[in-house]
């Protein structure tokens, strides 16, 4: 199954890929030379340059113990450390501090540092076989290329979000306002369309010439392939089957995402933040939308893409996907918990030959936790927040703009709340009620 | 005499461009009035707002990687025949045979593309709060054409016809069979029964309006061909003119007010 030529071939691909970052920051130096007082950064990435043309060297020797890589107990450490709960806590915590710290992450030469130590180690992680069959998998490469390029604009709008922060602190308008000079649209906008054109069309160009696009073997519909997978960009939601059933996850959540991101422009009723960078002014809906957005789509997109293997377990990055690996499957519905395992008792039954009716108030009585956990949920929750937390909202909003904007918020949260339930309790369905393929 | 200047000044020319070479203020306003391609922008511009620190110019991308697709998926339609028998060979034989294969690439990659600019773009209205008004239907219209643009990737992805594509196309497929009330494992699917004959099942459900079979089979390739082709182009096109339409009319590109 390993590839006895992997370190070879991938040996080629690593060598440009260090020349490449030695070539980045070699630039880097060189401008930032030329500017008053960064001398010192200057020589940081000439050295960080100049290590990254050794481990190119060390890459094209024709060795293969010589091509970098990560050491094995790292590899190890990452693959045992790594598991859907650490991956979610950890990415949550990453998204934490990258928030809380957004003046500190800003600044031009930590984004850099950051940017070449993410690119050193998918490097060093690259020549791990199982790593780089993952991420190099011709249909996967564009989400590789997503992830920075999300981490770079982010930081482009997070730079100027904050710049503008601190102006609109000081009373001062935001920068976008300084600038009200208008140009003819020929030539300043239409040759940047041009050059921007040129530049997507050469990329593409590169891309097409040096990635083939996948051809498997012809279809086949008697031989299921392990894992299959739905195309990347829906793989969030394929991620969210582990915690929902398909109505739910696959059906109405995607549904209620569109829905909502319709509905975000009547919602949000804050006038500020209208055309230019900004958090301070509209936290609330940043922090929303950013949560929907990286938490519960990308991180899920990645997750589902790149650490979920044969029968859809989780595999750590360096761990090679074998279909034999086995999870313990032990989850539990609520009615269980509540009726077996609190009180004691069986389930509730109807009584043989019982009439529709009856039948009904049996499944009612049986998932009445459920039952009433939801109602709690997204019935009295909503009124409770509007006089507490969201008493602001509440009036500034008015009753429906408000329930709809509340049973939206609870209905995404329902994802994390089901994910945390699942890891601490083993829960497996709120409601279960498979007489009418209902199961939450 | 230059010949490019008798080139400018012939009667054809003239007929085709109504101006002098845009090089004066006047003319690089006429230019803008009176060329068709050109008439989708103002004629002069916040000089804030076309900086490409604000706009990422993903929306440009989005919409030129849609012409790229445009032109490279005619060309392989001209290649390309959705059925059992052939769809497979001839994608192989795009990879192996043809000259200009290379289309089928360009097709893929910036199909991909075009997913993640999308979603750039929208990430970027979304921060500078470019959906409040007055340009709140607008982004309505940009939520319509983002599920369009992954609808446009998802039957695509069915047509090379291998096993990648009707995997992926199943597994997304049978989400539709869970559709409450509507497909045929859906909560609710008892309720559509009349005079004991259930109105939902696995021939009549959602799913089988998708994919126009109990499974992912020719049927399927051919309805994902026209939507691919033509149904999902139309309607993008036309919410494209809207979109920019409404950019025009809604104040241009955003800025602080």
């Amino acid at each position: 199954m390993h590839n006895p030529f992997f370190l070879k071939d991938v040996a080629g691909f690593l060598g440009g890929y260090y020349t490449f970052l030695a070539i980045m920051n070699a630039v880097a130096a060189l401008l930032l030379w030329r500017k008053k007082g960064q001398t010192g950064w200057s020589l940081v990435w000439t050295v960080f340059a100049g290590a990254m043309m050794i481990l190119a060297s060390m890459a094209l020797s024709g060795a293969e113990s010589l091509v970098p890589a990560l050491p094995e107990a790292a590899r190890s450490f990452v693959n045992r450390l790594s598991g859907p709960v650490a991956y979610t806590v950890g990415t949550t915590a990453l998204f934490v501090i990258l928030f809380v710290f957004r003046k500190f992450f800003v600044q031009p030469m930590v984004a850099w540092s950051v940017l070449n130590i993410a690119l050193l180690l998918m490097g060093l992680a690259m020549a791990n076989e199982d790593f780089a069959a993952i991420v190099m998998k011709p249909d996967n490469v564009p989400i590789v290329g997503l992830v920075f390029l999300l981490a770079f604009f982010t930081w482009v709008a997070t730079k100027q979000a904050v710049v503008n922060d601190e102006r609109i602190a000081q009373g001062l308008p935001p920068m976008e306002k300084l600038d009200d000079e208008k140009v003819l649209v020929w030539p300043d906008l239409v040759y940047t369309e041009l050059i921007c054109m040129v530049a997507v069309s050469a990329f593409l160009l590169v891309w097409a010439i040096f990635l083939p696009a996948p051809l498997e073997e012809p279809a086949s519909s008697v031989k299921t392939p392990n894992p299959s997978k739905a195309p990347w960009y829906f793989l969030g939601l394929q991620e969210m089957l582990v915690y929902f059933d398909p109505w739910y996850a696959g059906v109405v959540l995607p549904s209620l995402v569109v829905f909502g991101l319709m509905a975000m422009p009547y919602l949000d009723f804050n006038k500020k933040g209208n055309g230019y960078y900004s958090i301070e002014e509209r936290k609330f809906s940043y922090l929303v939308y950013q949560f929907g957005f990286f938490e519960l789509w990308i991180t899920l997109i990645i997750l589902g893409t790149f650490l979920r293997g044969p029968n859809w377990n989780f595999f750590g990055p360096f761990e090679h996907w074998t279909p034999y690996k086995v999870e313990v499957l032990n989850n539990v519905d609520l009615n269980q918990m509540f009726w077996v395992n609190l009180l004691d008792r069986p389930l509730p039954r109807a009584p043989q030959g019982a009439g529709t009716l009856a039948q009904i108030g049996y499944i009612l009585l049986r998932e009445a936790p459920g039952l009433i956990a939801l109602g709690v949920y997204l019935v009295v929750l909503p009124p409770l927040l509007a006089v507490t937390v969201f008493r602001g909202f509440f009036a500034k909003m008015g009753f429906i703009r408000y329930m709809i904007m509340a049973n939206l918020m609870l209905l995404m949260l329902s994802l994390p709340i089901k994910m945390i339930l699942r890891w601490t309790f083993n829960l497996k369905y709120i409601l279960s009620i498979p007489e009418f393929s209902l199961n939450f | 005499m230059a010949i490019g200047e008798t080139i400018r000044n012939s009667q054809i020319w003239k007929s085709i461009f109504r101006h002098p070479m845009p090089l004066d203020r006047r003319n690089r306003i006429v230019v803008m009035l009176t060329n068709f391609f050109l008439h989708l922008h103002p004629v002069s511009i916040k000089k804030q707002g076309i900086a490409l620190s604000f706009t990422w110019c993903m929306g440009g991308v989005t919409f030129f990687l849609f012409l790229v697709e445009t032109v490279t998926g005619v060309l392989l339609m001209f290649y390309y025949r959705p059925t059992l028998e052939w769809a497979y060979n001839d994608i192989l034989a795009l990879r192996d045979v043809t000259s200009l294969g290379i289309l089928r690439e360009l097709h893929r990659w910036g199909a991909h593309a075009m997913v993640i600019t999308t979603w750039l773009h929208m990430y970027r209205v979304f921060l500078t709060g470019s959906y409040k008004p007055p340009r709140e239907f607008n982004w309505v219209v940009g939520v319509i054409l983002l599920l369009l643009t992954l609808l446009l990737s998802f039957t695509g992805y069915l047509l090379p016809w291998d096993q990648l594509a009707i995997w992926a196309i199943t597994v997304g497929s049978n989400m539709a069979r869970a559709t409450p009330v509507l497909g045929y494992e859906g909560p609710g699917q008892q309720l559509l029964t009349i005079g004991g004959i259930d109105m939902i099942t696995d021939a009549s459900d959602a799913r089988f309006g998708l994919l126009g079979a109990r499974f992912v089979g020719e049927e399927t390739l051919n309805r994902f061909y026209v939507l691919h082709c033509i149904a999902i182009p139309l309607a993008v096109a036309l919410l494209l003119a809207i979109h920019f339409w409404r950019v025009r009319k809604d104040g241009g590109i955003s800025g602080p007010l």
